[in-house]
């Protein structure tokens, strides 16, 4: 599938956003953190960061104007589930928020409620890609589990680098890296057993020709690419994808697990390694994220020979 | 609403006969020409004249090389053949581009099950083109609206057309008849009755779409080449030996040259 940029900078920066939305919201409702400047900073750059990956969703459409109508169809579309889940989400912790601001009391029910407003939201995000029958790679409920993984984490990591005061966070990023990219691992595992053929499309079954030996493409319907083969026929991302997952574990996992071991344990200051070891696990995300579309095969391009 | 509707009484959609079609490509060229000018935008072209042209197409043929198997199950490349495959929108009765469809732009009509799309609600995210197996729907770039198959909705039901005329482009210019049009939901209908007799068959039905188009596989071969026979397949060289008129100089193939020279 063709890996566009604003999706990638989409999933992987909102999910971010809303997993360390969950976080400050627990973080208030059971007191670590206090109503401050530096919380308040914090749920800027919570919001800023889920709204930026949903105004960035919007760049890739082709009437972007329009973007407002995908509110409408939550009853059967998972996108449009996306969109309504995050716009309540964020317009509920803001008003919590600053509510709370005000009269210094926060509900910790509400609280409770925003976190799973942002797990539910991240799982629709999961969800637009999971539904899709004809990319078996993505049919999967690791493809949600996997999403929330990297969500969790991102948004910890935030949390640690903007919280330096809570050592314990140091321990806890170390544990949600560890998951994370366990179920990651996990999702690779599966997709590398998961062909175009895992349903049984075959070029037999697509063209109704069973019954032969065999059936291969003759002649394709035009010599040069169109819509559906720039988009679904994206062949480039398979070529480098052992070296480009390894970049993407190296820069997502390791470096910030060793920035983390650094703080933790040899007394490095955390606020720096939790910061660099965000920026380097959303860098190593943006690969994976890549990767994701890029290694991604749709069973259209049986017709097309491929 | 991207809700699909109650099961559609009457299903209108296309039987495409692969033992038949020829692969010209008319249906497809009929097809741009109508809805460039019909239902919704135009169906635009990029780089139309360059190096690299692109356009959008709600209908594309593609042609196949199949190679039939003997009862062994071994390969039988003598008989191996050409099928031409017309593919456009299989009207599916679990159509996925529509529940996928976050604006409620993507619809399927309750009273005949057509799905289609209103241009001026869709945002161009694309998502019904990737829950499509089929390949069926087409972002036309210049738009930025998702293009597909109408099944021809402004020609079926248009009264200011010849009644000869009230049926998709693509199967009214089919040279070899190998497109059909109507209703799948009747069983009493001529297609429906076509796809009885003939075995047609879904497309990936493993994919659970449930497409209302259906196709008629390659009838089996009757007679192959190694095993001619002269009533099926008539001896050309022989036959324009019987035809060398007495009195021409030459026989065979020159004589009858002659002889049909002679004629003119």
């Amino acid at each position: 599938m063709h890996p566009a940029k604003s999706v990638i900078f989409f999933t992987t920066i909102s999910g971010a956003g809303f997993g360390f939305i969950a976080l400050l919201s627990l973080a208030i409702c059971f007191g670590i953190a206090a109503f401050d400047t530096a919380l308040f900073t914090s749920a800027i750059i919570a919001v800023g960061l889920s709204s930026a990956g949903l105004i960035s969703s919007t760049f890739h459409l082709g009437n972007p104007q329009r973007a407002w109508r995908a509110l409408s169809q939550y009853q059967s579309s998972w996108l449009s589930r996306e969109g309504v889940l995050s716009v309540i989400t964020l317009a509920a912790f803001v008003l919590w928020l600053g509510s709370a601001f005000v009269t210094g009391h926060a509900p910790l029910w509400i609280g409770a409620a925003i976190a799973i407003l942002c797990g539910l939201t991240i799982f629709a995000t999961a969800m637009i890609y999971a539904q899709l029958k004809p990319v078996p790679r993505w049919h999967s409920h690791l493809t949600p589990a996997s999403y929330l993984g990297f969500g969790l984490s991102s948004g910890i990591l935030l949390f640690a680098s903007l919280t330096p005061s809570v050592t314990a966070l140091g321990y806890i990023s170390m544990a949600s890296l560890i998951l994370a990219w366990a179920i990651k691992m996990m999702w690779w595992q599966r997709a590398d057993k998961t062909g175009r053929d895992a349903d049984g499309s075959t070029l037999a079954t697509a063209t109704g020709l069973t019954g032969y030996a065999s059936v291969k493409l003759f002649e394709a319907p035009h010599l040069t690419k169109n819509y559906l083969m720039k988009e679904m026929v994206f062949e480039i991302g398979r070529k480098h994808a052992t070296k480009l997952r390894r970049i993407s574990m190296g820069l997502g996992f390791v470096l910030p697990f060793i920035l983390l071991m650094l703080a933790a344990f040899f007394g490095a200051p955390i606020i720096i390694c939790a910061s660099a070891a965000f920026l380097l696990h959303m860098t190593g995300l943006f690969v994976e994220r890549w990767l994701f579309f890029a290694e991604a095969e749709h069973v259209v391009a049986l017709y097309y020979g491929k | 609403m991207t809700n699909l509707p109650q099961e559609p009484t009457k299903k209108l959609g296309l039987v495409i006969d692969l033992d038949i079609c020829v692969g010209c490509h008319a249906c497809a060229v009929n097809c741009k020409e109508w809805n460039t000018g019909g239902y919704g935008n135009a169906l635009s072209d990029q780089d139309a004249y360059g190096a690299s042209p692109s356009g959008t197409w709600l209908n594309r043929i593609h042609s196949f090389e199949a190679i039939p198997q003997d009862a062994q199950g071994q390969p039988v490349p003598s008989d191996a053949r050409i099928v031409h495959f017309p593919k456009s929108c299989l009207h599916c009765d679990d159509a996925p581009c529509v529940t996928v469809c976050p604006t409620g732009a993507s619809y399927k009509r309750a009273e005949d099950g057509i799905v289609l799309v209103n241009e001026d609600h869709c945002i161009g995210c694309g998502l019904c083109a990737w829950a499509c197996a089929y390949g069926a729907r087409e972002m036309d770039e210049a738009a930025g609206v998702m293009k597909k198959c109408t099944l021809c909705v402004d020609r079926i039901y248009n009264d200011n057309l010849p009644e000869e005329d009230r049926e998709p482009a693509c199967v009214r210019s089919c040279p070899a008849n190998a497109r059909h049009f109507g209703d799948l939901a009747d069983p009493q209908s001529d297609v429906s009755v076509m796809v009885a007799a003939r075995g047609g068959v879904d497309l990936m039905p493993e994919q659970g779409n449930r497409p209302v188009n259906k196709y008629l596989p390659p009838r089996p071969k009757t007679s192959s080449c190694a095993s001619s026979n002269e009533e099926e397949a008539p001896n050309l060289v022989k036959l324009a030996q019987e035809n060398t008129r007495g009195g021409a100089a030459q026989s065979g193939f020159l004589g009858w040259l002659d002889n049909a020279l002679s004629r003119m």
